[in-house]
């Protein structure tokens, strides 16, 4: 990857405040904790969910439980994807049924990987309501999904890629953005198995 | 990540890192059966066939289950119910399967060789669940992962294989997948029961069980096969339980953290005693469970490697 070419987007600081806003809107929408269980898609919407759950905790004094989720198994394109994607552990030790589920990732974009959540979850109960709270919407969809929280829209053409690193898995909190000026760029990031 | 080869025939010769990649994936597949739903979709679409030649309950069954739960169709065959009886030959069955589209084929036969017969005759991914006395592949990656489970690692540990070394196919496979990890393997058994040259494998070779039992962290007893016992390779089971049985007794001198295994069907108090087999330190059940789980990544990861770039064995 070539430095010279990434913008940034969102340093550190704004991206905590953006943080706190999104903890702020689901305990707002949800009348506090008591019915929320927050799940993150491996890997940084993980990061993401421990985030989240460590502000509620600050914001209403209640420990609300975060699960992690790794979504390949429930991909479209197992059967397509020459090189297949490294399955890593679910950890969701808590009943979802009947709770308010936040569904927690780094980047939306086409929504693949969404769906493929939302598959998985069912699998393990039927939560009350599930709603999606994302760092990043760089729009694209390509399938009938939208966050009900969002920390920032970024316009992006298609070939772009959108990275989200925070520091505890990448030693900087940062969310920057790689025009595709380059096409070998891109084309590169897409075995990368991430593709943001 | 993608395995090396598109087929499962032993362990002999599978390089380091694809046996990582089966362990590590299993764990993956471990927790799917702890779950309310234990089913997952990655397999959906393909169809396998259990071809079974030979008499199994665990393995057939862990197969069959594994397979369900990566959603896949299987079908299963057993040599007893079918036209083989009917003299049709090996080559003339699986390729009147083939016929009906299928892509993967699970394979327990008497003979060595067997499943690697089948490569040479079929496009399916062909997975060895035991060929003779060879290897059984499968059973020695689920002893290895739940050794890993205890143990967080293999390389270091010591690894015991007690009784009957050399009509093993269980045996055969530990010692290969274990070596390549690392682990230093020792067997004991009875000299008749012991394979020729076991040395050549990287093993020490014991006749003596305390002697063997030694520094061991992992007992692995396998089963006494009785059927063996008209061909006059151990003169009585009662001699085999005093010299070779594993006991309480037989254990205290180990450290604290060993570990007992058996890939079933036990005799018990033949070469494992009730007290051993039920033991804390025994993890037979878990091999069974885990088992499961190692061949959902093993199918998993098979249907993931394409025809053309693998390079077949």
């Amino acid at each position: 990857m070539n430095k010279a070419e990434k913008r940034e987007i969102m340093d550190g600081r704004k991206m905590s405040r953006a943080i706190t806003r999104v903890a702020h809107e689901i305990l707002e929408r949800n009348g506090g904790a008591e019915s929320l269980v927050i799940i993150g898609i491996l890997t940084r919407g993980a990061v993401l969910a421990g985030k989240l759950a460590k502000i509620i905790k600050d914001i209403e004094g209640e420990e609300v439980k975060v699960g992690l989720m790794d979504i390949n198994l429930y991909r479209d394109d197992v059967n397509f994807n020459p090189d297949q994607p490294v399955v890593r552990a679910t950890d969701i030790l808590f009943d979802v049924n009947d709770k308010n589920l936040i569904l927690v990732d780094d980047v939306l974009f086409t929504g693949r990987t969404i769906r493929a959540a939302l598959s998985q979850i069912i699998d393990f109960g039927r939560p009350k309501t599930v709603q999606l709270a994302v760092m990043v919407d760089r729009g694209h969809r390509q399938l009938p999904i939208r966050a009900d929280y969002v920390g920032k829209n970024i316009p992006t053409a298609f070939e772009d890629s959108v990275r989200v690193y925070f520091e505890e898995n990448d030693d900087v909190d940062e969310v920057v953005l790689y025009p595709a000026s380059d096409k070998k760029t891109t084309a590169k990031k897409s075995t990368g198995g991430n593709k943001k | 990540m993608k395995l090396s080869s598109r087929h499962l025939l032993g362990l002999e010769g599978v390089p380091k890192k694809d046996i990582d990649l089966i362990l590590d994936t299993s764990v993956s597949f471990r927790e799917v059966l702890d779950r309310p739903i234990k089913k997952v979709p990655p397999l959906r679409g393909k169809t396998v066939v259990n071809l079974f030649y030979e008499p199994s309950t665990r393995t057939r069954i862990s197969f069959d289950l594994a397979e369900k739960r990566l959603s896949a169709d299987s079908i299963s065959f057993s040599a007893s119910t079918s036209s083989v009886k009917k003299g049709e030959s090996l080559k003339d069955t699986v390729r009147n399967i083939e016929a009906m589209k299928i892509d993967m084929v699970v394979v327990r036969h008497k003979s060595p060789g067997a499943p690697y017969y089948l490569t040479q005759c079929l496009e399916a991914n062909i997975i060895n669940a035991g060929d003779g006395p060879h290897e059984h592949p499968t059973q020695g990656l689920l002893d290895i992962f739940t050794m890993r489970q205890k143990y967080g690692k293999i390389k270091g540990l010591r690894v015991l294989l007690v009784g009957d070394i050399k009509h093993s196919r269980v045996a055969r496979s530990n010692i290969w997948g274990l070596k390549t990890l690392g682990a230093s393997v020792a067997i004991c058994g009875p000299t008749t029961l012991l394979p020729y040259e076991a040395e050549k494998m990287g093993v020490d070779v014991y006749t003596h069980i305390d002697e063997a039992l030694e520094g061991v962290d992992v007992v692995n007893i396998l089963r006494i096969q009785l059927e063996r016992q008209q061909a006059g390779l151990f003169p009585s089971q009662r001699e085999y339980t005093n010299l070779f049985g594993i006991s309480k007794e037989r254990l205290h001198r180990l450290n604290k953290n060993y570990t007992i295994m058996h890939p079933g069907p036990m005799n018990r108090g033949v070469e494992i005693s009730n007290d051993v087999a039920d033991s804390p330190q025994s993890v037979i059940l878990d091999q069974v469970t885990n088992g499961q789980a190692v061949r959902m990544s093993v199918l998993y990861l098979l249907s993931g490697v394409d025809d053309r770039e693998a390079t077949s064995e």
